[in-house]
């Protein structure tokens, strides 16, 4: 099975080529694209411009490409320099900013959750810009390099929040979430920045916002799962396979809006739900998926939907501490075990 | 959304004192009608008194180029009206009506937004406005376009984190960008003694690499030269300017607020300072007849009446459209 499977996405052009890229390499060139593309798309962050190009190199070369005002270094101030963003887009710009681990994105929560959210529905104004956050752990980066705040924006009215799993993704929800009129979060996997290769199409690729995917098909479970947890439920649906357990795997993609035709239709295939997340289960994305499920799917199930995430407990830095804190294949191995006993 | 408030034809002649003085009685006028409206409970919710800051909110307004951008706060009526908000749609907002500037959606004076005039909106949080502000200085820097931005801030939004970040940041960038800070001695009940151990906010201007001064925020004249100063400082590439425009807030917070707090003589004090009293004995002092200035009045009068009139029989928003619009579509 391969990702793209999902039949609802617009087939790429002809002379589209695939090449190999890293998850890292594909966010880079869907920046350049639409930098190339439109000159009001800029970039802005800490350390991001000059010939540093980000704390991952993310935005290596593009200063030299674009020059300093659109590829803009900042002070240290995560609340100005997305407030700064905010007034940038409202005078028709597209910027981008990095914030440089998600976890500092909390230094940004006002003028995220408060000024950008609410605009539009409060007077009209447009805020078309996109947060870069280099999310998720594993990587022993400790408590404040490694989190995965998401469900605190999807929580928000007004934002717009994805979570590629793989360099193709990554690439097509960027641009699409550049070309979005609406504020957007962009969770990037840190941990499969340069661990993770695969085909990724030349050129204007958009992946639409609001389109999960099915990873890998399956009828006997449905494993939903987002950003670097995608890989680890594939490697597990290998194993499960093995033992004559076909797992579907579908990959969110968006967690808002979500979509909700896909996650219905896998669940009446399979009648079991997994959902999986790298963040804290309590109040995380899955639990709204599981309670949405149970309500809407429930005749369909033949046992309750499950969630696998992280205990309510900071991220660890520890090896042996973090990998008992983060879900990953053996967790979700065991956790489908059951819920096929069940 | 309505479109711009046009002078009324007699007053299209008015040109500059008689013109300053009209948007000073307009706003003194409105925030006199809404306050007692709000006394005879015909409001909804809060309100903010304007009294004492007209002078502000009018003079850096009127120093404002077409093309310039504002963001204003809660207590610059004056200078939404002078970039041209009409009162009729002010109101509107204060009454929660669909005809407000936010159709209902956000409160009283609050997210008076509208990109057509060059306004930009505020929230609750405030200082939040100012990286905003700064952002929409950096896109005009940006595309090497001859625009400034000009923003407000009180006494107690200096104290906040991301007062020092933008000041700091748009110091650096030397980005087109004008804050005049409101400083009216009282943040809600809290006296300047406890929101800072200085004298003059401006004294900062130097801390962080840019223009600083400090002006008489009474005087319409002397905020107006000096705003307009600092805008064309900025536009022409020569960086950020702090303005510290000194005054005083002479009713409470807001409306429910009897600020027993603030001491009797200090009032007396600065009611010899009123900016309207001053501008208009200046006024008379030159020349300018009476008569003429309460012609004014009675025009401001008839505006003021009017938007009352026009808000009060507007339509209250449809709450089936209460979701609509959270997203651009």
């Amino acid at each position: 099975m391969t990702t793209n499977a999902d039949s609802r996405l617009a087939p790429s052009g002809p002379e589209t080529i695939h090449r190999d890229l890293t998850y890292l390499e594909a966010i880079q060139e869907a920046l350049r694209v639409e930098m190339r593309r439109d000159p009001s798309v800029c970039v802005l962050g800490e350390d991001v411009g000059g010939t540093f190009g980000g704390a991952f190199k993310v935005t290596d070369g593009l200063a030299a490409e674009f020059g300093d005002a659109r590829v803009r270094n900042t002070p240290l101030c995560e609340l100005a320099y997305v407030g700064m963003a905010t007034g940038m887009a409202l005078m028709g710009l597209r910027p981008v900013v990095e914030v440089q681990f998600a976890d500092f994105i909390t230094s940004a929560f006002d003028s995220i959750v408060q000024f950008a959210a609410t605009t539009h529905y409060r007077w009209g104004g447009p805020v078309p810009w996109v947060i870069r956050a280099p999310s998720d752990g594993g990587i022993s980066s400790g408590p404040f390099h490694s989190q995965n705040p998401e469900a605190w924006f999807v929580h928000t009215p007004g934002l717009k929040v994805v979570a590629p799993s793989n360099p193709a993704d990554a690439k097509g929800l960027l641009i699409a979430s550049i070309r979005d009129p609406n504020p957007v979060i962009y969770f990037e996997a840190k941990p499969l920045y340069r661990s993770l290769r695969g085909e990724v199409p030349s050129g204007e690729h958009v992946v639409p916002i609001g389109r999960a995917s099915i990873a890998r098909s399956g009828s006997d479970v449905s494993i939903v799962a987002y950003g670097a947890q995608v890989r680890e439920a594939l490697g597990a649906a290998d194993r499960l396979a093995h033992e004559g357990i076909h797992a579907e795997v579908l990959d969110l993609r968006t967690l808002k809006p979500l979509d909700w035709e896909a996650i219905l239709a896998s669940v009446h295939r399979t009648s079991r739900v997994l959902i999986v997340h790298s963040a804290n289960r309590l109040a995380g994305v899955g639990a709204e998926l599981a309670a949405e499920i149970a309500e809407l799917a429930f005749e369909a199930l033949d046992a309750p939907p499950v969630r696998l995430g992280a205990p309510d407990t900071p991220t660890p830095f520890s090896p042996p501490l973090e990998e008992a804190f983060r879900p990953d294949a053996d967790k979700i191995v065991a956790a489908v075990r059951d819920l096929v006993r069940y | 959304m309505s479109a711009d408030h046009a002078l009324p034809a007699s007053d299209e002649q008015l040109t500059g004192r008689l013109r300053m003085y009209y948007w000073m009685r307009l706003t003194r006028t409105f925030d006199e009608r809404m306050v007692s409206m709000w006394k005879q409970g015909r409001g909804v919710g809060a309100t903010f008194s304007q009294r004492g800051h007209e002078a502000i909110s009018v003079g850096a307004g009127l120093a404002l180029a077409p093309d310039d951008v504002v963001a204003p706060l809660h207590r610059d009526l004056g200078c939404y009206l002078v970039r041209g908000m009409a009162p009729d749609r002010i109101f509107g907002n204060l009454l929660g009506k669909a005809t407000g500037v936010t159709g209902g959606r956000d409160a009283n004076l609050h997210g008076l937004g509208d990109l057509s005039l060059g306004i930009i909106g505020f929230i609750s949080h405030i200082g939040l406005s100012m990286p905003v502000a700064l952002g929409a200085a950096v896109a005009f820097q940006q595309r090497a376009e001859t625009r400034a931005v000009l923003t407000f801030i009180g006494d107690g939004g200096t104290s906040t984190g991301v007062w020092h970040e933008t000041l700091n940041t748009a110091a650096v960038f030397g980005a087109p960008l004008v804050v005049v800070v409101e400083n009216n001695q009282y943040a809600f009940s809290t006296p300047l003694s406890q929101q800072m151990r200085v004298s003059d906010v401006a004294s900062r201007a130097e801390g962080y690499g840019m223009h600083g001064e400090i002006v008489d925020g009474n005087d319409v004249e002397v905020v107006y030269d000096a705003v307009r100063t600092a805008l064309e400082r900025a536009r022409s590439g020569g960086g950020p300017t702090l303005l510290e425009a000194k005054t005083m807030r002479m009713l409470g917070h807001a409306i429910h607020d009897g600020a027993e707090y603030v001491s009797a003589e200090l009032l007396l004090e600065w009611e010899q300072r009123d900016p309207l009293a001053i501008f208009e004995e200046r006024l008379l002092a030159s020349g300018v007849e009476g008569r003429d200035l309460r012609r004014i009045d009675r025009r401001a009068d008839q505006e003021i009446d009017a938007a009352i009139a026009a808000a009060e029989a507007a339509p209250l928003p449809d709450p089936s459209q209460m979701e609509r619009g959270v997203y651009v579509a």
